[in-house]
């Protein structure tokens, strides 16, 4: 057809702003169609799985895959284009570290299963049917991909050439990728196209020496418009998280939540975060540290919001086959399941 | 993967190690370890010729990493990291892997798996000093000038014993004469010798020393810098008295008109003025005004003081004064803070008008003391005729504090044959244990067997005032189960003494935290070593002496302050001291300011640039704790030695089994369903 580079962009499991944020770039997306030959784009071309798989390996030279690995499809998809690019950009927080998707690793298969089409108050299933992996119709047999225990990121099922952090990562960056990916000065392979300080280096507003004694929901205060978040107890998450958005989130007055996901060489943003800020809570006792912390509501998921998939935790541990859930941390949050709680 | 050259030495540590992990197996298995050159086992490493082995491999091996696998980094890593420099390796280059307190040790009933221990530490050790880095040490001189915090007894020899030598010493303390606990003491055990007429002439040296700066009603505010230059900032607070032209002669306490109960000297059993001197002995001889209960400062009026003092010295506008100081060594001796007996209901102190604690009874057995040295009931004129002693108040007890005091039966056979002396009243001792383990002090207690003082071996369950039988009216009874004869006895009393325990200052966790070392359990400072380091903490250049370490008597209270002059001269001695590099580093082209550290150092090295938006390591200043590491949410701080990398390292080391085959380690079952 020509000799442009072929660019593809996929999603796995992904919420689709990734690709918006694509379109986001304006009018360099001209250029990008200039500068590309567009072989596979489901969300916007009409290009099929079988128009990939007919392709020769390493025919296609960069693909953007947005979106987490959750289901034999997503995994199918990461492979098969792993195999047909030669550069697979992880593109987006999904795909580089899980992100919203990746908060399922506090449970498992079947109790997501059975919160779904079950317990959410929103459910109505009187006969109780379940999804089943094959379905037999007067057509014949339907199936659906095989649904995982564990969201991993794409990473954890193919090598990745380059990352691009953000939910969803910002134009500019989007920009900078394509730019670099076009002009071919790429940087090395492995690395994060991006900053390597963090949000606070990009946010305007004054820090002081931290002494935090108890947290506020964004709901409980309005917040000095020019002190530092965390400095008044609102949750930031920016202190732990790669700079690059421009401190967007504080900047109005809303604690940052770490989509751009931790620092350069972080292996595990929350841990970084739950470290910084049990070092700065003002507390002499563990009945005062008790008190600071019960004013932070659901922890974990302020702090793996986005990396859970990649941290160092990953999950938490699989429910033993006999069917203990004592064992399981789920078992103890009765809002999702209170069957759970016996 | 890296391409050192290391060596293993694994120690036997005579029967140590070699008694539980199999150490031949040990070292045959590091030797097959990725990069590991040299691998042995010897019966003491530590030995001339244990380390001359380490100096010979390094020569002749080429050996780039040392891994020497037996004892505490604590007890040897000293040791081989000269091996190391004699042998020409940089010493922080060396590694010391614990198989003596981390696996044999604590293992010695199934030696199958401290071996399989022994080698997972090992591994890790092996791992990490893959990734050690070679540091310098830097060095700086020693102020020779030292501060002494505490003019008690142990603080009272510390300085006299440097400032002997000819050094200077500041003694700063904060109550208005030195002294501490043992001024208030009448009698000591079991010598029964007089306390005051061994201690004021070690105060009255204290304050004739030219060497000696002595500076009371003070605190030590802030404490900057490291081992050999401190800068400390120390608050004189205002004793409203001009000590240039005071003369201590007594005219403005004798007219003062304002009298109030004095709960530190007297225990409560006795008044002092609002301008007042603690006890007559008090160095220095300068009164201080209490200005919360002068009366001048209520209502503007009095100035009886001001009107009698033949010098003019009464200033009621002076202020307090802060005085910063460099000193190269830092003494604490701050010594303890009673039991408050309340803690304990049962015993009804502060309810029961008779029930004392021992420092009140202490005061009432002074001949200066407010009953003339006469034991009497609280109402001031009858004597008792029966006196029950009890033992381990706030001691001994899981609900307030579980060590012994370790003074107090000593304390109490005092008490016993005092009251005997001055009353020939009976007297019943209620103790858990009997104990007197040091030098005569056993005789002591069988001269009070002799003397026929009652004990009664069962910790007192109760006092009370309630009568049950005949006899008791208008008695004390002490409950308690006599544990020898197995019965239950009610003895009814007169007075009843309560031996209360000896306490951590309520401070003294705020003292540790200001001075940089740490506190145990129980609230006590922490010795470095707590069988061959009694007197130095983990902070280097800061010692600790007397009740402040733990509870302790005069003799080792005195032996703990003069340890401290030893330690404190040798280091002045040298001239210089050696500072570890083992020191946080903030990249700051990497640091985005967002100042969690800031506040977190335990010893103030961390400054925020706020022109630049970053934090910075002053590294005269860092000891390389690595809590602002730990606490960097931006991971921009190394610690050097500890970097992010070599613990990683260590940890994947020491899971070196629990590998995948594609040489992750393996941290969860993560198979898709």
């Amino acid at each position: 057809m020509s000799a442009k580079p072929k660019l593809a962009i996929y999603w796995a499991s992904s919420c689709g702003g990734c690709e918006i944020a694509i379109l986001a770039i304006h009018e360099k997306i001209l250029d990008v169609a200039a500068a590309f030959d567009l072989v596979f784009w489901p969300c916007a071309l009409d290009f099929k799985k079988a128009d990939v798989e007919a392709m020769a390996d390493g025919e296609i030279d960069v693909t953007l895959f947005n979106g987490a690995i959750r289901t034999d499809d997503n995994a199918e998809m990461a492979h098969l284009m792993r195999r047909k690019s030669k550069v697979l950009v992880a593109f987006g927080s999904c795909a580089m570290e899980g992100c919203a998707p990746g908060l399922a690793n506090f449970a498992d298969r079947a109790q997501m299963m059975r919160y779904i089409y079950h317990d959410a108050p929103t459910v109505d299933n009187p006969e109780g049917v379940d999804p089943q992996p094959q379905t037999l119709v007067p057509e014949g047999t339907l199936t659906l991909p095989g649904f995982w225990n564990t969201v991993k990121t794409l990473d954890q099922v193919v090598p990745v050439d380059y990352y691009l952090p953000g939910c969803p990562p910002e134009a500019k960056w989007v920009a900078a990728a394509v730019e670099a990916i076009v002009s071919g000065q790429l940087p090395p392979p492995g690395s994060v196209i991006g900053m390597d300080v963090t949000v606070c280096d990009e946010c305007p507003r004054e820090r002081s020496e931290k002494k935090i004694s108890r947290f506020y929901r964004p709901q409980e205060i309005i917040p000095d418009p020019h002190k530092c978040l965390l400095d008044q107890g609102l949750l930031c998450m920016g202190i732990a998280t790669r700079a690059g958005c421009g401190a967007l989130c504080p900047s109005v007055n809303m604690g940052c939540r770490g989509c751009y996901g931790p620092n350069e060489g972080v292996d595990d943003g929350g841990a970084r975060m739950i470290s910084a800020l049990a070092s700065v809570l003002d507390a002499k006792t563990p009945e005062e540290i008790d008190t600071i912390l019960d004013t932070l509501p659901d922890p974990a998921g302020y702090f793996y919001r986005f990396g859970l998939a990649r941290s160092m935790l990953q999950r938490t541990a699989l429910a033993q086959e006999n069917g203990d859930r004592r064992a399981h941390p789920m078992a103890e949050v009765p809002h999702l399941d209170p069957k759970l709680k016996t | 993967m890296s391409e050192e050259k290391i060596g293993v030495y694994v120690c036997h540590c005579g029967h140590n190690i070699a008694g539980t992990v199999n150490v031949e197996e040990v070292s045959e298995w590091a030797g097959h370890l990725p990069n590991v050159a040299v691998a042995k086992n010897y019966k003491f490493m530590c030995s001339s010729l244990g380390q001359e082995m380490v100096e010979e491999d390094i020569k002749q091996e080429g050996l780039t990493r040392v891994v020497v696998a037996a004892c505490s980094p604590h007890m040897h890593e000293p040791t081989f990291r000269g091996a190391c420099q004699r042998a020409g390796l940089n010493p922080y280059l060396f590694e010391m892997a614990n198989i003596r307190e981390h696996a044999s040790w604590v293992h010695q009933d199934d030696k199958e798996a401290a071996t399989e221990k022994a080698k997972a530490i090992i591994s890790g050790a092996v791992r990490r000093a893959e990734e050690l880095e070679p540091l310098e040490p830097f060095r700086a001189p020693i102020n020779e000038t030292t501060l002494v915090v505490g003019g008690g007894i142990a603080g009272i020899n510390a300085a006299l014993e440097i400032a002997n030598s000819g050094h200077k010493v500041i003694l700063v303390e904060r109550e208005p004469s030195i002294g501490g606990h043992m001024a208030q003491f009448d009698k000591t055990f079991p010598t029964l010798d007089c306390a005051a007429c061994i201690l004021t002439p070690k105060m009255f040296d204290v304050g004739n020393n030219p060497n000696i700066e002595l500076l009371t009603y003070s605190e030590v505010e802030q404490v900057d810098g490291f081992v050999g230059n401190f800068t400390v900032r120390i608050r004189k607070r205002a004793r409203m008295i001009d000590t240039g032209l005071c003369t201590g002669c007594g005219d403005c306490w004798e007219r003062c008109p304002a009298k109030v109960i004095d709960f530190v000297y007297e225990s409560g059993l006795g008044y002092r003025t609002a301008v007042y001197r603690p006890f007559p002995q008090a160095v220095p001889k300068y009164p201080v005004i209490d200005t919360e209960s002068c009366i001048y400062y209520k209502n503007g009026r009095c100035k009886a003081c001001e009107k009698f003092c033949p010098t003019g010295a009464i200033k009621f506008d002076q202020q307090d004064e802060v005085v910063v100081a460099n000193v190269g060594n830092i003494v604490l001796a701050t010594g303890y803070d009673l039991f408050d007996a309340r803690r304990i209901p049962a015993y009804g102190y502060g309810r029961l008008a008779n029930v004392f604690t021992s420092m009140e009874f202490e005061r009432m057995t002074n001949a200066s003391g407010p009953t003339n040295g006469k034991v009497l009931l609280r109402d001031g004129v009858t004597q008792p005729e029966s006196v029950a002693i009890i033992h381990c108040v706030g001691s001994r007890d899981k609900n307030t504090n579980i060590y012994c005091s370790a003074t107090c039966c000593m304390a109490a056979l005092k008490f016993a044959h005092l009251v005997k002396e001055k009353t020939h009243a009976q007297v019943y001792n209620f103790y858990i244990d009997m104990r007197t383990a040091f030098k005569d002090y056993e005789l002591f207690y069988n001269r009070l067997l002799e003397e026929g003082t009652h004990f009664i071996r069962g910790r007192a369950a109760e006092v009370t005032d309630a009568a049950r039988q005949p006899g008791e009216e208008g008695k004390l009874i002490v409950q308690a189960e006599d544990t020898l004869i197995g019965k239950q006895r009610r003895v009814p009393v007169d007075m009843v003494i309560l031996m209360v325990a000896m306490e951590p200052r309520a401070d003294a966790s705020e003292v540790a935290h200001r001075f940089g070392i740490g506190c145990s359990d129980a609230g006590f400072f922490t010795e470095r070593h707590p069988k061959l380091d009694p007197v130095a903490t983990m902070n280097e250049g800061i010692f600790i002496a007397g009740t402040c370490q733990g509870p302790k008597d005069i003799p080792a209270s005195v032996a703990q302050g003069e340890a401290t002059a030893a330690r404190v001269l040798s280091l002045i001695g040298k001239g210089e001291v050696q500072v570890e590099p083992v020191r946080a580093r903030i990249d700051e082209d990497r640091c985005s300011g967002c100042r969690i550290c800031n506040n977190l150092c335990p010893y103030g090295a961390i400054d925020f640039i706020a022109e630049k938006g970053v934090s910075r390591v002053n590294p005269a200043q860092c000891k390389g704790c690595g809590t602002c590491v730990a606490a960097c949410p931006s991971q921009v701080i190394t610690g050097q030695h500890y970097t992010y990398d070599s613990i990683m390292a260590q940890i994947e080391g020491l899971l070196y089994d629990q590998r995948t085959p594609d040489e992750h380690v393996r941290v969860l079952e993560m198979e898709p369903a």
